[in-house]
């Protein structure tokens, strides 16, 4: 039976404005019911198979987003929400953020916007789930995520 | 031969049943909320996934203990298919749900520990009105064995309705549903992330959803005793006590521990002690 049917998503947030944390809720509201697909937002990373994160990261938060990636059992996806989450979005260029989420580890899906529509964020999720089909097949592990070497840089 | 069937009835034929329980616990729940819902096999999908993944452990132990609660929920469904000892069907559904807890407080966890200390408080809840049921059914038939119901065609819900009214609130608590799921449940993850069962993960996880539809079976079997007599009867008490659990749980908040042990020890204790007296004065047997 396949992976596909049944996602569990764990919902990070990592220096968002609130606002797609508010979408990524919104997602699970029975106007959009993302449970017909099996979605369930599961509070700890040890039963989740997609990860999606919000916000960018900052050098306080970076060594919690390495953590709770590590923490997710193989195979896992992760899908990042949001301008910032992709790119950094407008706090591309604060003294405090290092960057999008695939600056730190590793990202699979990317749903762009600011903020994207719920419709969107499903239609990540969705696009995730053949990914985590992929990597179950290709018996593809992420690789452990060592937690130093995001350190605050001296000349910040 | 014929015992034989029944046991592979049991193991085999419990957790397809449990499995659409919880199915329809899903689905009835999310149109009770104007949803469109999961599919109905959705806890067979989440099982299958779950056997899937990676296992991360804390310690080597954590995955023992859901042996061991699998285990006895097993023992004690057939213990009560094959109609024995009431009491001794309790205290091996209680080892069930110790090992659990005993699962829960090994892996260290903050979350875990405050998820086993409250399930601690519902074992203290709904433990004496079981004891009471097998009390009442002692007193009833002169043996704790199940096996003497049958000896009449008045349903025990004739004898005993007060402890009745009682078990369908420890059904609740039982099926770990609003307003009692404090210990773990897929709703309370903003306060204590998964409860009992949060250090669980892949095919340990899995272990404890196979666990849980045997033990949906198994407590679901509790109720059809009620009407034992007549088995179309039984499965009625059984699907309404379903349904109530269900409904409840949509229609509740959770409220604080302190409630529940407070509800069971006064309201569910004094009408199940009243119902045997009502019992031990008229002296009330099944003959």
């Amino acid at each position: 039976m396949s992976l596909a049917k049944s996602p569990w998503i764990i919902h990070v947030n990592c220096n968002s404005c609130n606002g797609c944390d508010i979408e990524v809720v919104a997602c699970l509201t029975p106007l959009y019911d993302a449970e017909r697909f099996g979605v369930l937002n599961i509070g700890t990373p040890k039963q989740a198979d997609i990860m999606v994160v919000t916000g960018s990261v900052n050098y306080k938060n970076v060594n919690v987003l390495k953590n709770i990636y590590n923490q997710i059992p193989d195979p896992k996806v992760v899908l990042a929400v949001g301008a910032c989450a992709s790119t950094g979005g407008i706090f591309h260029d604060c003294y405090n953020v290092i960057g999008g989420v695939d600056q730190v580890i590793p990202v699979d899906a990317y749903v762009p916007g600011c903020c994207p529509k719920p419709e969107a964020i499903l239609d990540g999720v969705v696009a995730a789930l053949s990914i985590l089909e992929n990597k179950k097949k290709g018996n593809i592990k992420g690789k452990e995520v060592p937690l130093k070497g995001n350190e605050v840089p001296s000349n910040a | 031969m014929n015992e034989i069937l029944k046991i592979l009835l049991v193991l085999i034929g419990a957790p397809i049943l449990g499995c659409l329980i919880a199915g329809l616990d899903r689905k009835i729940t999310s149109r009770l909320q104007h949803r469109v819902g999961p599919p109905l096999l959705q806890p067979y999908y989440d099982v299958s996934k779950l056997l899937q993944k990676d296992n991360i452990v804390v310690n080597k132990y954590q995955n023992v203990y859901v042996v061991i609660y699998v285990i006895f929920v097993i023992l004690s469904l057939l213990m009560l298919v094959f109609e024995a000892d009431m009491l001794m069907i309790i205290f091996v559904y209680t080892i069930a749900s110790v090992a659990l807890i005993v699962g829960g407080m090994s892996t260290g966890s903050p979350y875990a520990r405050i998820g086993s200390s409250r399930e601690i408080m519902a074992i203290l809840s709904y433990e004496p009105i079981l004891v009471l049921y097998a009390v009442a059914i002692y007193m009833l038939t002169g043996t704790f064995k199940l096996s003497a119901l049958d000896k009449t065609s008045t349903p025990l819900l004739m004898y005993i309705p007060l402890i009745f009214i009682a078990m369908l609130v420890v059904m609740n608590i039982k099926f770990k549903k609003s307003p009692f799921d404090y210990s773990t449940s897929h709703h309370a993850h903003q306060e204590l992330v998964k409860g009992m069962f949060t250090e669980y993960s892949g095919p340990g996880m899995a272990g404890i959803e196979i666990g849980h539809f045997y033990e949906y079976v198994f407590l679901l079997s509790l109720m059809f005793v009620f009407w034992k007599v007549n088995i179309i009867m039984g499965l009625i008490l059984a699907v309404i006590s379903f349904l109530f659990v269900i409904i409840m749980d949509n229609i509740t908040a959770r409220v604080y521990w302190q409630w529940m042990v407070k509800t069971s020890w006064t309201v569910l204790l004094v009408i199940s002690i009243v119902n045997i007296m009502y019992l031990y004065i008229f002296n009330i047997k099944i003959m």
